[in-house]
């Protein structure tokens, strides 16, 4: 099954361009898409794995690992060049196990062969690729926390049943979710680089092409892949561009003072809005093909990058993302 | 709507996801009885296998896993197919009870596959009912509550062959025109509709979609949905624009149909009852899917003694227990046994971990918002309610709102940890009427229970004036009302239900004392003051 192409979706271009930023620059940490039920959350995320470039990893390798002597040893992967695969993509579903997110003793080997061994769970098949989270904010809070934790380290730990195994677990956290039905913990809030709010499209011509686009992907499959790929096959090879451009791309002082001035006005905790507002800007600037991040950028992206990392008010109903483009109109034009 | 209409509809309903698998399935509100068995009945006319999916399945189960028995039996790895593998239809009984994780399974399912799924919702009460994120992936809402058996006559019929029907962008401009008329926002739910009307046109041995299909098709997916009513005689919709959509290759004649006809079509045929379904929805809004934690579960928590079972996919193998358990038996079954093992284990050894956990705790506020309250201080309870949810917030507590005014109570809220919900719903309490405690304490206690059973520990916080004019049964009789509302306590206080009774009334009432003794609650008379201190005063009668 193939899945709907990312540059079929109609509309949301907020959503598609953090998730572009994302695919440009991984740093930026991930992106977490908050709105109406039916509006291509979801689709937005399968889509996107057609985007990404490959990576080259060891076949095999339950970490995705780029060399043999990046595999951890107690894998066992056998000698073999390294392959391009598609970046991976990992689901990571409401009520799965704690053994199955970090991974846990293999009782089938254990039962069955009467040996040790480690079975890699999903921060595993996750490393170098994105893990997805749909209806992130109903996940239990245990695995929250865990999630946290590798999110932080970049390495995954487990210590339980007798294992002692650590190993690499970098990757994008994609959340997605409607905020009706649960709040999301300030902590996990934070580890997004980039937060969008989605709607359901209000006028009807938007809803017309919504309509006739996902019929036409459900009529003639193939047909509908082919003409949509090209545009995807665009969009991968400006994502490769921006990619080669980002090093170069230059942050003058005082764009980077404008970031900072920004985020003190909004009054953000700690220093993650900043970092996040630069990186971001940055990859938009190499999007763009520019060579210099100006104060447009900075502007384009902070309602992304800040809107959820406000101290809020738990009461407060209107959106944040409102306040933030305020006070970027404020700052910016001072 | 006829019951006869209904029950037609209702099996037109199956009809068109036999025709169409892709319409996802079909949620039905109905008791168990011979109506509803009669529907179920037709359901083996859809080419798909038929299976059902008990609430308590498991991932194994759902997707395929290891067969312990037959593993441990054949001493190698056995795999067993998951439900899910190959197409089929799922039948959900209790699907009202669903938790959101199963819901969110099945919904990807769905999304990915071409299943059916059938998901009967036995809800008594409008507080509950199937998670949203999976009812909106199901096209058809039906409900065949109040359909006497003589009326479900029909039959299923004969199926046409399944072929293609043609629509064109006419066609789609008129479905979003009608989701626009009818508040429906979710995308799904139009494309369901674009679906439907194509496999009705195939119903009809039509090659292109009719205003007819439209029309039918609205009714079964739209109408259920529908958050407001099209205001009669609408201002004529613009032209639906024609450039940049796929190329239909019907051209379209005879489809020049007024949207005003079709919108009365479909508004002629709304069930009766719309009104008051559009009113509840409105009231009741998006579910909280809060659902607590089981008080004995075997992820986290204080650990308990490992119980004999066998692992789901959920459960974590105590493995010393396993091995203990079958230790003694190793001469015996090495005895016996012709593999050379080093130990012999058997399915009936495996252990499973339990823990314990500190259930999550609800707070219920049961708002008194009649006449006498409003008049004296409605606006100080609310403004300490919200200071409540504030703490609420804090310390990850799921809340829960009633209000009682006039002859009835309202659950403004089921169990959530949506704040903003909470204070929205708050906000929009009216005040008047009279003072139907005894209606308020019976809502609020029924929430309490409900929330026990799924494991999490209710409060209920009860704040008026303690004033009772209205009896249960909604009459105005002061006497009767007072008994009631002891009653009311009597049976919360058997039901084990916390409580705390604020008195907001001007002066202290000496009946609310009584009451709150009955409910062996606290009793907070509240004195003159601002919102704070009234915060203050729960959060220590609590702590």
């Amino acid at each position: 099954m193939t899945a709907f192409p990312f540059s079929a979706i109609v509309g949301q271009d907020e959503m598609k361009r953090a998730m572009i930023l994302t695919a440009i620059e991984p740093a930026i940490g991930g992106v977490l898409v908050f709105g109406d039920r039916g509006t291509g959350k979801s689709t937005a995320v399968r889509g996107l794995a057609a985007l990404l470039p490959p990576i080259s990893a060891v076949p095999g390798c339950p970490i995705n690992a780029a060399s043999h002597a990046d595999c951890p040893d107690w894998a066992d992967v056998p000698e073999a060049d390294p392959q391009d695969i598609p970046t991976p993509v990992i689901d990571l579903p409401l009520g799965a196990t704690e053994d199955r997110v970090t991974g846990a003793l293999d009782i089938e080997k254990a039962l069955t062969q009467g040996t040790k061994a480690f079975q890699a769970g999903l921060l595993a098949r996750a490393n170098r690729g994105y893990l997805y989270i749909d209806e992130v904010n109903l996940l239990e809070d245990h695995i929250v926390d865990l999630l946290l934790d590798v999110a932080q380290s970049g390495e995954n730990v487990v210590e339980r049943e007798g294992l002692s195994i650590r190993h690499p677990a970098r990757f994008v956290l994609v959340g997605s979710g409607n905020p009706e039905e649960g709040e999301l913990r300030p902590q996990l809030l934070d580890r997004f680089g980039l937060s969008v709010d989605v709607a359901s499209p209000k006028d009807i011509p938007t809803r017309i092409e919504v309509i006739s686009r996902r019929d036409a992907y459900e009529r003639d499959r193939a047909t509908f892949l082919q003409e949509w790929q090209k545009r995807d096959a665009q969009v991968r090879a400006r994502i490769l561009d921006a990619r080669a451009l980002l090093p170069s791309v230059v942050t003058p002082p005082a764009v980077l003072e404008r970031c900072a001035a920004l985020c003190v006005a909004l009054g953000s905790d700690g220093l993650r809005g900043e970092l996040t507002l630069l990186k971001a800007g940055r990859a938009l600037a190499a999007w763009e093909g520019k060579k210099k991040m100006t104060e447009a950028h900075v502007a384009a992206v902070a309602p992304s990058a800040l809107r959820h990392r406000l101290r809020r008010d738990p009461l407060d109903e209107a959106g944040s993302g409102i306040r933030v483009t305020r006070m970027v109109d404020e700052v910016l034009s001072a | 709507m006829e019951p006869a209409q209904r029950w037609t509809m209702a099996l037109l309903a199956l009809r068109l996801v036999a025709l169409d698998p892709r319409l996802g399935g079909i949620v039905v509100t109905a008791r168990a009885g011979p109506v509803r068995d009669r529907w179920l009945d037709a359901l083996g006319r859809l080419s798909l296998p038929l299976r059902k999916v008990p609430l308590t399945i498991t991932d194994e189960q759902l997707f395929g896993g290891l067969d312990l028995a037959a593993t441990l039996a054949a001493g190698r790895e056995v795999r067993a197919e998951g439900l899910l593998a190959q197409p089929g239809a799922l039948l959900v009984p209790m699907a009202e009870r669903m938790e959101p994780g199963l819901a969110a399974r099945l919904g990807q399912a769905l999304d990915s596959a071409e299943h059916v799924l059938i998901a009967l919702d036995e809800s008594a009460d409008e507080g509950e009912g199937i998670p949203a994120s999976l009812r909106d992936r199901l096209a058809f809402h039906i409900d065949l509550d109040g359909i006497a058996c003589s009326d479900a006559l029909t039959g299923f019929g004969t199926l046409p062959e399944t072929t293609d029907t043609c629509t064109t962008v006419k066609d789609i401009a008129a479905i979003a025109e009608l989701c626009e008329s009818f508040g429906v926002a979710s995308p799904r739910a139009a494309i369901h509709c674009l679906r439907a009307a194509g496999a009705h046109a195939m119903l009809h041995r039509r090659r292109a979609v009719a205003p007819e299909d439209i029309e039918a098709a609205a009714i079964l997916t739209l109408a259920p949905r529908a958050t407001r009513l099209p205001e009669a005689g609408d201002s004529a919709p613009p032209p639906p624009p024609q450039q940049d959509a796929p190329d239909a290759t019907a051209d379209g004649d005879g489809l020049e149909i007024p949207q005003e006809m079709l919108l009365d079509a479909v508004r002629a045929n709304l069930p009766t009852d719309i009104l008051a379904q559009v009113a509840a929805k409105r009231r009741r809004g998006a579910k909280g899917a809060g659902a607590g934690s089981k008080r004995t579960g075997n992820r986290r928590g204080r650990p308990l003694p490992p119980r004999a079972g066998r692992p789901d996919g959920r459960a974590r193998i105590d493995l010393v227990a396993t091995l203990r358990a079958a230790a003694p038996w190793q001469t015996l079954r090495k005895a016996q046994s012709i593999h050379d093992r080093p130990v012999e284990i058997r399915a009936g050894d495996i252990r499973l971990k339990r823990f314990e956990e500190k259930s999550d705790r609800l707070l219920i506020f049961a708002v008194d918002a009649s006449g006498s309250a409003a008049f004296a201080r409605l606006g100080e309870a609310k403004g300490a309610v919200e200071l409540l949810l504030a703490e609420a917030y804090a310390r990850r507590d799921h809340v829960a709102l009633v209000g009682f005014r006039g002859a009835q109570a309202d659950v403004l809220l089921p169990p959530t940890r949506s704040l903003v919900q909470t204070k929205r719903r708050l906000a929009e309490l009216p005040g008047g009427g009279g003072t139907p405690l005894a209606a308020g304490l019976k809502t609020a206690t029924e929430i309490a229970v409900h929330a026990k059973s799924r494991g999490m520990t209710p409060t209920l916080v009860l704040l008026t004036d303690g004033r009772a004019n209205v009896a249960l049964d909604g009459e105005a009789d002061r006497t009767r009302a007072a008994a009631d509302a002891g009653k009311m306590a009597q049976a919360a206080l058997l039901q084990g239900v916390e409580a705390l009774v604020i008195d907001m009334g001007k002066r202290p009432e000496r009946a609310l004392r009584t009451l709150a003794e009955t409910l062996d609650a606290a009793y907070v008379p509240l004195p003159r003051a601002n919102a704070r201190s009234l915060s203050d005063a729960v959060t220590g009668a609590l702590s």
